[in-house]
């Protein structure tokens, strides 16, 4: 058994620990917002927040995760309290299929924890990772600079499960 | 201490001493300015050649900064004695090039002393460039002279005392450079001394992969031996290689070229940006430079080649290296398991590089000496180079803490080398995450390509 932390809640996963931390989200949690895309970390579908940081879930193992805290897509907002972000990437409809977006906007997010105020370059360079095959580069940038205005007025930096766990 | 203070105040003065008398031997006048030259007024052709051989010199890896740019300078160089930043050698007249004469040009490449006559730090390896024939030194002129002007002021050099001191740089050249180091050897063919005359003279493969002693300066009788550049070890590429298989002309030839050989895996930290210059450069020259390295390499003892041979043998059937077998002596279950779970899907897949991981039995960072380049590329990933098809690793700094790393590597090199461990591992890894953060917000990333793309076919 290991104890993982999702979104502000502590899960007992009984998963072999070299499980990658995508099939565990996926799989036990059915929390399926990040997304299977190659399944070798090059192309950022299965990003998720860890301890602060982006991750690729799907060549981070369990084990390597235990004890830490882990955020989703779903830890961010809901359909009807969607968190800043998604706010933004709704308003600039930043998606065309969709299947990058969870990945990108967990992306931005974690830049916008540690930089509330970041230049073109700073979102072309931290999101490089992240692949879009659609094209939706230019309204997912729009997206990141609305969200990180939305940030500064709302307060909403920090995520949905940090407030409920403050 | 007191006395230690008088000893190191009568240090200063010997130094200082030693630098005013090495001055009255070593001044240079200044050369006059001139008029900014017209690109048009050079030849096109020699401008082409002046290209391959500043991509062979890597003179843009030192003299672009990242997102600056081409060679307007700005680059920090670390260095024990502090930090040099490099020069706007664009044609700008007031502070580039511009004003410089081709005479003023070629008296910094082979003695290291700008236009105004005031010498210039070694960290410009004009220990190296002393070995470019007039010629050469041309066509590099003719090749910087016709680039895109940059109003870009020189940054001001951090050093400590006395190495703030330029007079301080005659002494070293007193003591340390020596023109013509380079001599054609007639016994060996055209392309050896060929090759010779670019990795002694303009590739300054020495610079980075030979040791340097206390004054900064290569330590002669240890050539190619090992060295140290922005937080990477550059390997031994004399007989002391730690490369598992030794190298061959054909392999060198192809991973200088390519960036990549499936016996070696792919070239990254500060050699990406001088595999993706050579990418670029005649073929010829390359395997002239694989060709004089072969024989600084040296014939490989039966016992190495055996050993290359096993290793080779034990990737192919990957026998040895299945995720699922034991943990070597020596490691702990924790390494094994993060390798398992993270690395083995990639670097035990049996895809060839540079798509895939390579085997890490075959990898110069496993059984390198110690143990930063493994740790750096680990934290960091190989990140995809814009534009080209090139290796991906994706970093690992964010999921694994210093542990866990401490742990994958004893485990790495346990179970892929047959190197003793590698010591102060915790020490190793600290200090490359505090470098990587950094060092990954300034320098410059890998570039599959040369310094101007656009200039690839031009003149």
């Amino acid at each position: 058994m290991t104890t993982l932390k999702v979104n502000g809640h502590e899960h007992q996963i009984d998963a072999d620990p070299d499980t990658p931390l995508l099939y565990v989200l996926r799989e036990d949690l059915k929390l399926n917002a990040a997304k299977f895309g190659c399944g070798l970390g090059q192309c950022g579908a299965c990003t998720v927040i860890v301890d602060g940081n982006a991750v690729l879930s799907c060549v981070t193992p369990l084990l390597l995760v235990a004890g830490k805290q882990v955020t989703t897509l779903e830890g961010l907002g809901t359909v009807t309290s969607p968190a800043p972000i998604q706010r933004a990437f709704i308003e600039e409809q930043a998606a065309q299929c969709g299947y990058c977006i969870s990945g990108m906007i967990m992306r931005a997010q974690a830049l916008l924890q540690k930089n509330s105020k970041p230049t073109d370059e700073q979102i072309r360079a931290e999101l490089e990772p992240n692949l879009c095959r659609c094209g939706t580069h230019m309204r997912i940038l729009r997206a990141v600079h609305r969200a990180a205005k939305l940030m500064q007025t709302a307060d909403a930096s920090t995520t949905r499960a940090e407030r409920s766990v403050q | 201490m007191a006395s230690s203070r008088i000893i190191g105040s009568a240090i200063a003065a010997v130094v200082i001493a030693g630098a005013v008398a090495a001055f009255a031997v070593t001044w240079r006048p200044a050369i006059a300015a001139i008029e900014p030259p017209a690109p048009q007024s050079f030849d096109p052709a020699l401008v082409k050649r002046g290209r391959d051989l500043a991509a062979m010199g890597n003179c843009n890896d030192c003299h672009t900064a990242r997102g600056g740019k081409s060679f307007a300078g700005g680059v920090a160089v670390p260095t024990p004695f502090g930090t040099i930043y490099s020069s706007n050698i664009t044609p700008d007249p007031d502070t580039g090039l511009g004003r410089w004469s081709e005479q003023a040009f070629r008296r910094a490449m082979r003695a290291g002393v700008d236009r105004e006559g005031r010498h210039l730090y070694p960290t410009f390896p004009y220990d190296h460039f002393t070995n470019v024939t007039d010629e050469d030194d041309k066509a590099l002129y003719a090749f910087l002279m016709t680039r895109q002007p940059v109003n870009a002021p020189a940054r001001a050099n951090q050093l400590s005392f006395p190495y703030d001191r330029r007079l301080v740089i005659a002494g070293w050249k007193l003591l340390f450079l020596r023109h013509g180091s380079w001599q054609p050897d007639s016994s060996q063919s055209a392309e050896w001394n060929r090759g010779g005359y670019l990795v002694e003279g303009l590739a300054h493969c020495g610079s980075c992969h030979t040791p340097r002693n206390g004054l900064g300066a290569e330590q002669s009788g240890k050539s190619f031996a090992g060295g140290d550049v922005e937080n990477w070890h550059a390997y031994a590429i004399n007989a002391q290689s730690p490369a598992p298989v030794p190298w061959t002309v054909d392999a060198l030839s192809v991973y200088l070229r390519s960036g990549a050989h499936p016996d070696h895996g792919v070239a990254r930290g500060p050699m990406a940006e001088v595999v993706s210059n050579l990418s670029s450069v005649p073929e010829s020259d390359v395997h002239a430079i694989a060709t004089y390295m072969g024989s600084v390499f040296g014939a490989p003892s039966p016992d190495r080649l055996r050993r290359g041979e096993q290793a080779l043998a034990s990737v192919k059937t990957r026998a040895s290296t299945q995720a699922s077998a034991a943990p070597a002596a020596g490691a702990d279950d924790a390494g094994a398991a993060i390798y398992a779970a993270a690395c083995a899907s990639c670097h035990d897949a049996g895809r060839p590089v540079p798509y895939g991981g390579v085997n890490l039995r075959l990898s110069s960072g496993i059984s390198g000496p110690d143990a930063r380049n493994a740790t750096n590329t680990i934290l960091s990933g190989l990140r995809a180079v814009p534009g080209e098809r090139s290796p991906i690793m994706p970093p690992f700094a964010a999921s694994m803490n210093d542990a866990q790393l401490v742990a994958l590597l004893k485990y790495l090199r346990a179970r892929f080398s047959d190197q003793p461990a590698w010591a102060d591992l915790e020490k190793t890894v600290a200090e490359a995450r505090h470098t990587q953060t950094s060092a990954l917000q300034t320098s410059p990333g890998p570039r599959n390509a040369p310094a101007e793309p656009a200039q690839r076919d031009k003149p």
